[in-house]
């Protein structure tokens, strides 16, 4: 069944975003990448480091797997439109996932200075994937500021508490006109499936894999994961109920 | 003449353009951009922009994140 994520009109087969942040080496990175099925994966912009061996993009170019820059470390507007504008130049994308914290203990989106940024890179051209709370007003508000996606958090960066406020996710979904990804706070693969089940478009993931004991395992995992909760979404689950519903007739029972 | 590169002060030649500062901190040429006091230069117009003193340059690439 062919099911592309469609993003600003351009198909990735995986519904499955990663990150490389976390990655004791880019050999684990690299098995890690392949085995997660990936098509798009992100990257933070600093400032060269005239000592560093090896480079992320190299990895990301082996494997076929197309760049998404972020603006991670951002807490302002101007930071992240300049850091947008950077990554466009070093890497020739106009995609980015758009991130402007507000704290480094929560890491929490800044909602004031997102909305901010979000404009003026909008304006500027850019395909804007923004970061977001799990807000279904600023949800919605980012969409129609243009945004190509929105991306809720389902609880703090690298927490792995998983999706800590399900009905707002779902009333994200409910109302989007663009893909919704969920982004943040995954810790294992039932989290992921969680977030397919939900309606999410696609996943978005990075230390729940990159700091597993296993990192290529638990990528497959979460690739599995994000396939099967997809599927169970399409097809419709059983509605819950409150007593059983006995699934073998109670007709034709020998008698003692 | 007197440049911050990357937040670090560097003393270069006084025609230096951002090519040449670029060139002072590392060897890439792709998957690198240049910001001179907090605005984008071009790869294509690295080597006719002039430095002049004070100016900040911020010399940037892509790393493991997100």
């Amino acid at each position: 069944m062919s099911d592309p994520l469609v993003i600003a009109g351009e198909e990735l087969g995986s519904r499955l975003i990663m990150g490389t942040g976390g990655a004791p080496s880019m050999r684990v990175l690299r098995e890690a990448l392949t085995a997660s099925g990936t098509e798009l994966t992100t990257v933070a912009m600093r400032r060269v480091d005239p000592a560093a061996r090896g480079s992320v993009l190299d990895v990301l170019a082996e494997c076929g797997i197309r760049v998404l820059p972020n603006t991670a470390g951002c807490f302002t507007a101007g930071e992240a439109v300049l850091t947008a504008k950077l990554a466009r130049e070093a890497l020739g994308t106009d995609w980015v996932k758009l991130e402007v914290i507000a704290d480094e203990r929560t890491l929490l989106p800044d909602p004031i200075e997102l909305v901010e940024a979000a404009e003026q890179l909008v304006d500027d051209g850019f395909v804007v994937l923004p970061y977001t709370n799990d807000d279904p007003v600023l949800a919605h508000r980012l969409e129609q500021i243009g945004c190509a996606a929105v991306m809720p958090l389902g609880s703090p960066i690298g927490s792995g508490l998983g999706i800590r406020n399900p009905h707002n996710i779902e009333l994200i979904v409910e109302r989007a006109g663009v893909p919704v990804i969920l982004d943040a706070g995954l810790g294992t693969a039932s989290d992921a499936a969680l977030a397919m089940e939900l309606g999410c478009d696609a996943v978005l993931l990075a230390t729940a894999v990159t700091r597993a004991q296993h990192p290529a395992r638990m990528a497959a995992a979460m690739r599995h994961a994000v396939e099967g909760g997809r599927l169970a979404r399409l097809a419709g689950r059983i509605p819950k109920r409150r007593y059983a519903q006995a699934s073998s007739p109670f007709e034709g029972l020998a008698t003692s | 003449m007197k440049v911050t590169v990357n937040g670090e002060p560097r003393e270069l030649p006084e025609d230096a353009s951002v090519a040449d500062a670029v060139a002072s901190v590392t060897a890439a040429r792709t998957g690198v951009a240049a910001a001179l006091n907090g605005e984008v230069v071009r790869r294509s117009a690295w080597e006719t922009t002039a430095l002049r003193d004070d100016d900040r340059l911020e010399v940037l690439t892509a790393v493991q994140g997100g």
